[in-house]
């Protein structure tokens, strides 16, 4: 059962179409990311959900309610913004208060409120802090704690990690995910990071141009990427120009000379996505012939740009001690079958 | 970054030079103990400053300046505060326009403004009255205050409000709460400024003060047409000790470039 | 819903009131005002006659005021550029405390009355107290004393001293602006002091001298109370002359066209400079 729906959910700005027709269903206690290059639309969704834009078309229902004409004060979602819009001139206790006094929660249960909230984001003992005295993680977690301590029916996370670095990130990311694990707070997520959106999500919904490509569980998505702008948005792919044909044990992908089995494929100029970490070096004068043209050292692994004739071809492998080709190296390359996805080439 | 060299330093040194010269001077006349314009050679005296007290028409200009400053840069603050949030948050027909308006008396010469409320005010009878005195000063200082309140409210994170929105608060609220006082240095710095120029104003002023509600400025301005003695450099020193009194302030508190420039200019030291 | 976009008007409303009813209305009076006509005895006759304009425009005494106006607007204007620019940059350059310090007192005296820093210059400038001659004769600059006081010299000098703090300050505000690296950028490609302050710093600096003149014009144009003082009864400015006009002659309609005359110069002038300014230097603009 859905518990937010959103029916043919519609934004024009003058002639610029920037949500067009989006359909999705998020689930009771489900982690859903919007994620999509800037300028998709997913922050207009958000902001659509929240209340503060009013969309051109289309429905918003939450809990089989629809959310048109609830003023955004009255909507009772917490909001996790960009920049974190901590209120500059409140401590972070009384940031976190103060959606509870907006409640008109009694004093004694929301100190109380407050105190689980900002312990509950490992921030106990920092209530007297002035915002501009925290740390951007520190900042991020009065952010979270402010949005959830007010129990709110949907958590809106919009790119709330994107003003950290790197290594604070992926910290947030899994205490993220387990904050929302126990709670249960049903959470949308807006991202331009697919590694974010993948860490965190239970499903990813990939948008382009104002629509929805794919809606799918990561792992899903990342191995079926259901249309090529998928595929290039998540995770490193090769595109392969090649043909597919007729061969005695059904179709074959050819791609200069080296030739895969390829079911269900139509003959015909064909394009094949292959992940660059599927690819392995193949005995010497079998598969795809190429060069390496640079190789790069990433501790957990070789990132490697191999010329060959279908053009350069990204090799990821893993870092097993084992000796990798130089720069200049002949190679042959090769994959398996199933880990390859062939799609009639567009004329 | 270079220090400057010793042209660029004697040059400078000359430039302060100009700027405080007619100021220093005035406060120095003022000192004088003899009964004309001269330097204080030998002693200083307070005779000039004592002799303010017996001529009413400068105590009672001060006063009426003092009223009519802080009664206009109230009204006005009170008019640019909602003014300065439809233009910064709200895109609206005619906004450029508008705010076009609201900043003209920056560019109309006094002079032009004096004479179109001497004859506006006396058609509608409120000819020499200070509640005349005080709807033109709003309309001159408005501007001022319109400048800051709106670098203020431009400069804020417009997803501080919404996050209050989205935590249950009403707009009323919110703006109580939320964007009142995060725009209060803006509101308090115009404030200051619309009062400011509220007490120096002259120009347009000359033109619609009768002789009951005339300001120290006016008062000073007429009485150096007529002659220039000890008595008027005393009242003008007094005035220029309360001003530079304030400016003090005003700096501390603001800065003073932010508060004339009308926008933040940016880091002090880069 | 409707009420977002009624929201605006109600937040700006009362002001907007206020300045149609207190800016546009008046200003319009006063120009119809300048139409009427104007006898001894009579007083204003509301009709719509040309006799004031053709009186301004045709009477010589007019034409002279004018001209006297703007060339003071004139001269004050590049004499405010030519030393309040190279102390924008001199302070831009300075060091805290200092250029907090000295920035106070270079801006600081906008605030203060005109009325007082006017009466400083007729103090230097006339009588027991004029330090400006005493200074240039034992300098040997002057051979005898110059006469400020009632002259278009004495007006320059003390509108230039009311006005320069406009000038820095809008060139401060370029300045500030620029990337203290290009200097250093330019000084690493082997370019000497003088060529990054030529090449470099002037090129950012001047959208802001321009700003900063058209300030400093228009101000200056319409001075009222630096040119009263200092140029006296007979040496009279637009503004001045509609003064009297206005409260001595009390012909009103003659004081109005003065005045719509000054205002559409003026109006004329600042609009034909900024077309030219945003023309020229947008690229500049951001």
């Amino acid at each position: 059962m859905a518990f937010l729906a959103l029916e043919g959910l519609t934004k024009r700005f003058g002639p610029y179409l920037a949500v067009d027709g989006l359909e999705l269903t998020v689930g009771q206690g489900e982690f859903v990311s919007l994620l999509g290059p800037s300028g998709c639309g997913k922050t207009t969704t958000l902001q659509m959900i929240a209340g503060f834009v009013e969309p051109s078309a289309g429905r918003i229902l939450l809990g089989g309610q629809d959310l048109a004409g609830v003023a955004p004060n009255r909507r009772g979602l917490g909001i996790v913004f960009q920049s974190y819009a901590l209120f500059p001139h409140m401590t972070a206790a009384e940031n976190v208060a103060f959606g509870l006094e907006m409640r008109r929660v009694p004093r004694a249960e929301r100190e109380a409120r407050v105190r689980e909230a900002l312990a509950l984001v490992g921030l106990a003992g920092f209530e007297d802090r002035f915002p501009r005295r925290l740390s951007g993680g520190q900042q991020q977690r009065v952010a979270l704690a402010r949005a959830l301590v007010i129990r709110p029916e949907i958590l809106l996370l919009d790119e709330p990690l994107s003003n950290l670095d790197a290594k604070l990130r992926e910290e947030m990311q899994i205490e993220l995910r387990q904050i929302q694990r126990r709670l249960g707070t049903t959470t949308v997520l807006v991202t331009h990071d697919q590694g974010e959106a993948m860490a965190l999500s239970d499903r990813i919904a990939v948008m382009n141009r104002g629509r929805i490509e794919q809606v799918a569980p990561p792992h899903e998505a990342y191995e079926r990427p259901a249309t090529p702008f998928v595929a290039s948005f998540l995770g490193k792919t090769n595109l392969l120009a090649g043909l597919v044909r007729d061969g005695a044990d059904g179709p074959v992908f050819v791609l200069d000379g080296f030739a895969l089995p390829a079911h269900g494929a139509a003959p015909g100029p064909a394009i094949a996505t292959v992940r660059p970490e599927r690819i392995a070096f193949a005995d010497a004068g079998a598969g795809l012939a190429g060069t390496v043209a640079a190789r790069v050292f990433q501790g957990s692994h070789w990132m490697l740009s191999v010329e060959t004739a279908a053009g350069t071809v990204l090799v990821i492998r893993q870092n097993t001690g084992a000796e990798m080709p130089r720069e200049g190296a002949a190679v042959g390359l090769t994959w398996s079958p199933q880990d390859m996805a062939v799609r009639r080439a567009e004329p | 970054m270079n220090r400057n060299g010793w042209i660029a330093l004697t040059f400078h040194a000359l430039f302060i030079v100009f700027i405080l010269a007619p100021i220093v001077v005035v406060c120095v006349v003022a000192f004088t103990p003899e009964g004309f314009l001269s330097y204080p050679t030998h002693t200083w005296s307070l005779r000039w400053f004592r002799a303010i007290a017996r001529y009413p028409e400068f105590v009672d200009a001060f006063f009426a300046s003092l009223w009519l400053g802080l009664l206009s840069s109230a009204i006005a603050v009170a008019l640019s505060v909602p003014a300065a949030l439809a233009i910064a948050r709200h895109r609206f027909p005619g906004r450029e326009a508008i705010t076009a308006l609201f900043l003209s008396p920056l560019m109309i010469p006094h002079v032009v403004l004096g004479i179109a409320f001497l004859r506006f005010f006396t058609e509608i009878g409120l000819g020499g009255t200070f509640a005349g005195l005080v709807i033109s000063h709003v309309v001159i200082v408005l501007p001022f205050a319109l400048r800051l309140v709106l670098a203020s409210a431009a400069g804020m994170d417009r997803a501080i409000e919404n996050a209050a929105v989205s935590l249950g608060a009403s707009g009323l609220t919110t703006f109580r709460r939320i964007t009142l006082p995060l725009i209060a240095p803006g509101v308090a710095s115009g404030w200051a400024l619309a009062f400011i120029q509220s007490f120096d104003e002259v120009t347009m002023t000359v033109f619609i003060a009768a002789p009951g509600t005339t300001t120290l400025p006016v008062r000073m301005f007429l009485y150096i047409q007529d002659n220039i003695d000890p008595l008027v450099t005393s009242v003008s020193a007094a005035v220029i000790a309360l001003t530079v009194l304030f400016l003090i302030v005003l700096d501390r508190l603001y800065g003073i470039e932010r508060l004339l420039a009308g926008r933040a200019v940016g880091q002090d030291d880069r | 819903m409707i009420a977002r976009r009624v929201v605006p008007w109600l937040l700006v409303g009362p002001a907007l009131l206020l300045f149609v009813a207190v800016v546009l209305i008046p200003i319009a009076m006063t120009l119809l005002l300048s139409f009427h006509r104007w006898g001894q005895f009579t007083g204003i006759e509301t009709v719509i006659v040309l006799d004031n304009w053709r009186e301004v425009i045709e009477d010589p005494y007019f034409a002279e005021m004018f001209l006297r106006t703007f060339r003071i607007a004139v001269l004050v204007t590049v004499a405010a550029a030519l030393i309040g620019a190279p102390e924008a940059y001199v302070l831009h350059r300075m060091r805290s405390p200092w250029k907090g310090i000295f920035l106070l007192i270079v801006l600081g005296p906008l605030l203060i009355s005109v009325v007082a820093r006017t009466l400083g210059w007729a103090l230097l400038f006339g009588g027991e107290t004029a330090l400006v001659n005493i200074v240039l004769l034992r300098l040997g600059l002057v051979a005898e004393p110059v006469r400020f006081m009632f002259t278009e010299t004495g007006v320059v000098i003390a509108l230039t001293h009311v006005l320069v703090p406009f000038m820095v300050l809008a060139v401060w505000a370029s300045l500030q602006r620029m990337d203290p690296r290009v200097d250093d950028a330019a000084v690493s490609l082997g370019a000497g002091r003088a060529t990054v302050l030529w090449r470099i710093v002037l090129p950012q600096a001047i959208p802001g001298i321009l700003g900063g003149a058209i300030i400093v014009f228009a101000l200056a144009a319409s001075a009222f109370a630096t040119p009263a003082i200092i140029g006296g009864r007979r040496l009279k400015v637009a503004s001045t002359l509609a003064y009297d006009e206005f409260l001595n002659t009390l012909n009103w309609p003659l004081g109005a066209a003065v005045a719509v005359l000054l205002l559409v110069a003026l109006a004329a002038i600042i609009v034909a400079a900024n077309r030219l300014v945003e023309r020229r230097f947008a690229q500049v603009f951001e």
